[in-house]
């Protein structure tokens, strides 16, 4: 049996690399800026999202929620009068821990993208693999919290190096923890040098408008509807 | 169970490209500023590519040192070397930050590559029925 050697030269990521490229052409369309929200489970994007889109002052939010199974997260904010969309990894994507650009744009047909102008991805709770896979968003964002560990950036740098901005959460516990904060901060500008951090508490409020702010600047990033 | 994500990339890559015939062997390129473990990843593929084509085709993996280049001041090096054969595998910082000017904003000019670089196949098409 002869054999034949066939030069292949592709990333083994491209067809996933083309879907998010035809997101974000259906994006630009309608003039949608969009951020893939990232971080370890239970770090606080819901409950940031909760606290931010209340009375945000700027741009129509729209959210693509992803989540393995149940529509909790949807719910909480749906409650907001916030147009959701829940993804459910588990329903047809074999309960992947992460989104791709094919799951979102399944998606994409429940949102009315013409009547927003920003669209937050609440990505899985994962600290590894939706770091890999591009969405056709514009911008990639982390809420970390101090009850992770100084540690975390040294251990998940693709993620933190992947992230235009590490929020990292839940301040008001800093009293009852051992958490060296100068230290994870210095690890985060070891992996991704320079990258903007913010200190916000969900709960209490604290830092949230600095967040918003942040948003804002997003949503106008978003091109003209063409 | 990221490596089970990237795996199942790498079989329909492979197989697109197999057209029909059976895969021997794959050579891969891998930067090693991926979080890629090799050992995990050739054990997810073995299983992902049950039942195909590519079944057991070997998977040669090439690493492929990081490579930076500072904007600021255009000095290149590897951000994260790996340890010398012969040395302990002590955890070392990574530096992306230049070691020369120290100023951030580096571009990454090698060490992000996940590539199937070539296949090699049966010169002929499986039989048909086989599974593609």
């Amino acid at each position: 049996m002869h054999r034949t050697k066939v030069k292949v030269a592709e990333d083994a990521l491209d067809a996933n690399t083309t879907i998010a490229n035809a997101n974000r052409g259906d994006f630009d369309r309608d003039g949608v800026a969009v951020v893939n929200l990232m971080s370890a489970p239970g770090a606080g994007k819901t409950s940031l999202l909760e606290a931010s889109l209340r009375d945000l002052d700027g741009p129509r939010v729209g959210v693509l929620e992803g989540d393995v199974q149940g529509s909790m997260d949807a719910d909480r904010l749906s409650a907001m009068h916030i147009p959701v969309v829940q993804i459910n990894t588990d329903n047809g994507f074999g309960g992947e821990c992460h989104l791709d650009a094919n799951m979102v744009r399944t998606a994409l047909p429940d949102m009315d993208l013409g009547a927003i102008d920003l669209l937050v991805v609440e990505n899985v709770g994962n600290l590894v693999c939706p770091a890999e896979f591009k969405i056709g968003e514009d911008v990639k964002a982390m809420v970390t919290s101090v009850t992770e560990g100084e540690d975390k950036p040294l251990k998940y740098p693709l993620m933190f190096r992947s992230c235009e901005l590490v929020v990292i959460n839940k301040i008001d516990l800093l009293p009852h923890l051992d958490f060296d904060l100068d230290k994870f901060l210095d690890n985060v500008d070891t992996v991704n040098p320079g990258v903007r951090t913010m200190l916000i508490s969900a709960r209490t409020g604290e830092g949230v408008e600095a967040f918003r702010d942040w948003l804002v600047g997003v949503g106008e990033r978003a091109p003209a509807r063409a | 169970m990221h490596e089970l994500s990237l795996s199942s990339a790498i079989v329909d890559t492979v197989l697109r490209h197999a057209e029909g015939r059976r895969v021997n062997s794959v050579e891969m390129r891998i930067g090693r500023l991926r979080q890629v473990v090799p050992d995990s990843l050739t054990f997810y593929f073995e299983i992902v590519s049950r039942d195909t084509l590519a079944e057991g085709a070997g998977l040669q993996l090439q690493l492929v040192d990081g490579l930076m280049r500072c904007s600021s001041c255009a000095n290149e090096w590897d951000p994260a070397p790996p340890p010398a054969e012969d040395e302990e595998q002590v955890m070392v910082l990574p530096q992306f930050r230049c070691p020369k000017c120290s100023e951030p904003g580096a571009e990454v000019l090698r060490g992000e590559e996940f590539e199937v670089e070539s296949i090699i196949v049966d010169d002929v098409p499986a039989p048909a029925g086989a599974k593609s």
